[in-house]
């Protein structure tokens, strides 16, 4: 592409920068939805930055390559615009509609400057949609980067928020277990657990499974493996919140709980906890 | 060289494990320890690994074999103070040591001790049984 061809681009963008700037704001208003979660004034303000910042980019350097060092600032700006728009709950191709729907009014006052030179004009509307095409894909990318950060803190969150360990007395730790048992989420809990025990010197952890939606062969191996790690460290466990239907899944899948101490509530398992440190005494012995 | 005391308290012997164990000093360990407890006759068998941090499948199986071994010698083993990261080792290696009496730190570990000889201890003894 010729020198003269590429000065096109960034001189429509600076001599038509108000007319550009007002019709594409209505562009960008008819594309979307009325009661639109962001401010016209806001999205004036972001717009006026995003030409400026074009302006500025395809003068300096190759209008191709928006990878470059040139871009970088209309980069950022669309980052921030994306990922902003990202956390407001934008769709994606809403997102991308703010770079897109620059493109009729772009491309009209390109025609209107370059006029009857058709085969420049091919040329020049050719590189402004590649470019535009380009800038609009970068913010989907953006947009769904964002998302996915979202997703993996909210898991990461998830997995805190799931496993904690209380004490329930003296020497005695709970740990109540809620959503599907996995081997992450498994080393976890196990670990949480084990450190806890050498934390408090607990004699006793009781794993309440209640809110553990199935069994399979794969969790109750989970479960063994953590009461087995627990006794070499010279605690009991005490599994409890069986439910009926688990303790059918648990008997038909042939899995072996035979070591272990189990029970239907965690309040069974408490009770047992107290009578195996020798505190039931103290403990369910009225008031005087 | 490096060498693990086996200090004898009573009628309990107590090994602190204070080093990095590798595979000579824990054969070593089996040696002296099981000659130890016919030399002295212990009821009881204290094996401390609290500083322990790191284990292999070997080690694993050495702490199997020797609390076997002072199991067959007439002593009770018990291991004391295994750090979580040693049991969720032993634990995914394989090594669940059935038979192996656990507690989390020494004061339990020779509570435990003391109320299983005592059971034994109560018993009325062998010359009272048998006046004659």
């Amino acid at each position: 592409m010729s020198a003269a061809t590429d000065a096109v681009i960034p001189h429509v963008l600076k001599a038509y920068e108000a007319e550009l700037l007002d019709e594409w704001l209505r562009e960008q208003a008819s594309a979307f939805r009325p009661g639109s979660k962001i401010s016209e004034h806001e999205l004036r303000g972001q717009a006026r930055e995003f030409l400026s910042l074009l302006q500025e980019a395809t003068r300096n350097g190759n209008i191709a390559d928006i990878r470059g060092p040139s871009y970088g600032r209309i980069r950022d700006m669309l980052g921030d615009v994306s990922r902003s728009r990202g956390l407001q709950g934008f769709s994606p191709s809403e997102t991308a509609t703010f770079v897109f729907s620059l493109k009729r009014p772009l491309f009209s006052y390109i025609q209107r400057e370059l006029g009857a030179d058709v085969d420049s004009l091919a040329t020049v509307t050719w590189s402004a949609t590649e470019l535009l095409d380009k800038l609009g894909l970068y913010t989907t990318e953006v947009h769904q980067k964002s998302r996915e950060e979202v997703i993996t803190r909210q898991q990461q969150e998830l997995l805190e928020l799931s496993t904690p360990v209380v004490k329930l007395w003296d020497g005695i730790l709970a740990l109540p277990m809620i959503g599907t048992l996995d081997s992450a989420r498994t080393q976890i809990v196990m670990e949480s657990l084990l450190q806890r025990i050498v934390e408090t010197g607990a004699d006793i952890a009781i794993i309440d499974i209640t809110g553990v939606p199935t069994v399979d062969t794969l969790t109750a191996q989970h479960l063994l493996k953590t009461v087995t790690a627990a006794r070499l460290m010279g605690a009991d466990c005490i599994i409890s919140g069986i439910r009926p239907q688990i303790a059918q899944t648990i008997v038909h899948l042939g899995v072996d709980l035979g070591a272990v101490i189990t029970k239907a509530t965690l309040a069974d398992a408490f009770r047992r906890a107290l009578e195996m440190t020798g505190q039931r005494e103290r403990v369910l012995k009225p008031r005087a | 060289m490096d060498r693990i005391p086996i200090l004898k308290l009573r009628d309990l012997l107590l090994v602190t494990i204070q080093v990095d164990m590798h595979d000579r000093l824990a054969l070593q360990l089996q040696d002296e320890l099981t000659t130890r407890i016919s030399e002295t006759a212990a009821r009881g068998v204290l094996i401390d690994i609290s500083s322990l941090d790191i284990v292999d499948s070997f080690i694993g199986r050495m702490i199997a074999n020797i609390a076997a071994m002072a199991r067959v010698l007439d002593a009770e083993t018990v291991v004391v103070g295994m750090q979580p990261a040693v049991a969720i080792t032993l634990v995914e290696l394989g090594l669940h040591l059935p038979g192996v009496r656990t507690a989390l730190n020494v004061d339990k570990g020779m509570a435990l001790l003391e109320s299983s000889t005592r059971a034994v201890e109560d018993l009325p003894d062998a010359d009272a049984r048998h006046p004659d």
